[in-house]
């Protein structure tokens, strides 16, 4: 649960707060890459509808603040080096 | 006491003119029968340097509630008017209003809602609207339509509040009906109401704030309970602006008014400018020995609900007079009536009299008559018909 007070109607009076504030919660199943079969496309950074895909040095990271779990960067890589797994909370 | 002008309006009139004492910053306005008087009167004022303002021509009530919320949003002091269709059309942005906690204030002609196309008074519009999360207001005379809009600008605007208010005045019967009024001066109503100073954030180009904002599952819940506690804390506010302003002014409101009700074994309740003629028809019952008396709803949200306990609780009979219906129940204040009593040990019994839709005449022989058939419900000692409607042509009948 969520530990950001809530503010009289709704009103976020703080600038560039849509940061601070993480949608990623109604997600049912989670992505994970396998490090040593990525082969670095960046299909799956390319294809995330919301940005939810990084970038590192030797691979890809998930940003599960955001991913909503729709399973399209699984589909999308080349070498299933994504798999889709059930989120346990 | 404060001196005031006597003048004999119009009910639009009277909402315009204490609107315009309010010293409204922007009016954001499309006109429908039968509130239409209101934005012209408030169009001539600002034209004639009575009232600096912004009146905002939208395309229609859609567009006048958004209008009215943006610019509320930036703290600007707002009122609008509309009735009937045009209400159910706003019905989208209502509840943005009442979540954003921004206090606009709203004169509605009360008129029914097609189908069939009708432009005469109902409580429909406004009743549909209970939900919305707005404070709603119901006018009996026009005196009360110009009191009740400075006095819902000051509760609305109350730091403890910060929700909108509707102002009812019924149809025709009210809003185009000529009554002499007191108009408290400028001065006084100056006094009376500060300027608004939303204690939340404006939307100010210099300093960003996010208004109506993703409410996702985890806070949405905690949202809507935080508006629906305040707006049910209005209660002592409410009774407290309304004792301030008696004071003040000199004329007494309350959420339910009691007309000799103390001693009464069978109470009326009603709402609007059908509540005179109630008035009038349990003083020719109490002149034939009849004990009855009349709880008239100034305030149906919040629904004062503590105050029908205290009024009605000892009573034998209780008959609530809906000019609305909800259909596959009956009346939204006999609902709201039954759902008072439902977890006390003892209450009157009750039932709901339909009454007055699309503008039908109301008269004191229908009071008679209510009173009568709770009579006979209460010395039978049952209620065959919860739901009665009164006044009906038979002949007409399919
Ligand atoms: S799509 Fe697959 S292989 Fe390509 S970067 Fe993403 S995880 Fe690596
Ligand atoms: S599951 Fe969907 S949202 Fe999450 S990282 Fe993959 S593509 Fe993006």
């Amino acid at each position: 649960m969520s530990k950001v007070k809530i503010t009289l109607g709704g009103i976020n009076e703080d600038e560039g707060s849509s940061k601070e504030y993480k949608t990623g919660s109604w997600r049912t199943m989670k992505p994970e890459v396998d490090i040593e079969k990525c082969i670095q496309c960046f299909k799956c950074f390319d294809y995330c509808p919301d940005a939810a895909v990084h970038k590192t040095e030797d691979a890809i990271e998930f940003d599960l603040d955001y991913c909503k779990g729709c399973g399209i960067c699984e589909k999308e890589c080349p070498v299933d080096a994504i798999v889709m797994v059930k989120e346990e909370k | 006491m404060a001196e005031q002008e006597s003048r004999t309006v119009k009910g639009n009139m009277a909402t315009a003119l204490g609107a315009k004492l309010c010293r409204p910053n922007v009016i954001p306005a499309y006109p429908i029968t039968p509130s239409t008087l209101f934005p012209e009167r408030i169009s001539e004022y600002i034209a004639d340097g009575e009232l600096d303002a912004s009146m905002v021509r939208v395309e229609s009530e859609h567009s006048a509630m958004s209008a009215c919320i943006g610019a509320s949003a930036s703290g600007a002091r707002v009122c609008t008017a509309s009735a009937s269709q045009g209400v159910a059309l706003m019905h989208e942005m209502l509840f943005i209003a009442s979540g954003m906690r921004l206090p606009i204030v709203m004169a509605v002609g009360n008129r029914a809602l097609s189908a069939p196309i009708n432009i005469w008074a109902d409580h429909q519009d406004t009743v549909s609207s209970r939900d919305a999360g707005w404070m709603q207001f119901y006018s009996e005379k026009n005196q009360e339509g110009l009191d009740l809009m400075i006095m819902a600008f000051r509760i609305a605007e109350d730091e403890r509040v910060l929700l909108p208010a509707m102002v009812g005045i019924d149809a025709f019967v009210l809003t185009h009906t000529i009554e002499g009024v007191d108009v408290p001066a400028q001065e006084d109503v100056d006094d009376f109401l500060p300027p608004y100073d939303p204690p939340h954030g404006k939307l100010d180009v210099d300093d960003p704030a996010t208004f109506g904002s993703f409410g996702t599952p985890e806070y949405y819940q905690e949202l809507k309970h935080d508006q629906t506690v305040a707006l049910e804390e209005t209660d002592e506010v409410i009774d407290e602006i309304f004792d301030e302003f008696e004071e003040r002014f000199g004329r007494e409101y309350n959420r339910l008014n009691n007309y000799k009700c103390d001693d009464a074994d069978i109470i009326l309740m009603t709402m609007g400018s059908m509540s005179g003629t109630a008035r009038a028809a349990v003083d020719e019952l109490r002149e034939e020995g009849e004990k009855v008396g009349l709880a008239k709803l100034t305030v149906f949200r919040p629904f004062p609900g503590d105050l029908l306990k205290e009024i009605a609780g000892d009573a034998d009979g209780l008959a609530v007079v809906d000019r609305n219906i909800s259909p596959g129940f009956g009346g939204a204040a006999f609902a709201e009536a039954a759902g008072t009593f439902i977890n006390e040990n003892k209450n009157p019994l009750m039932k709901n009299f339909i009454i007055g839709l699309g503008g039908r005449e109301i008269f004191k022989e229908n009071f008679k008559e209510m009173y009568h058939k709770t009579k006979e419900a209460v010395e039978a000692g049952e209620v065959k018909e919860p739901v009665e409607w009164i006044n009906m042509n038979e002949e007409i009948m399919r």
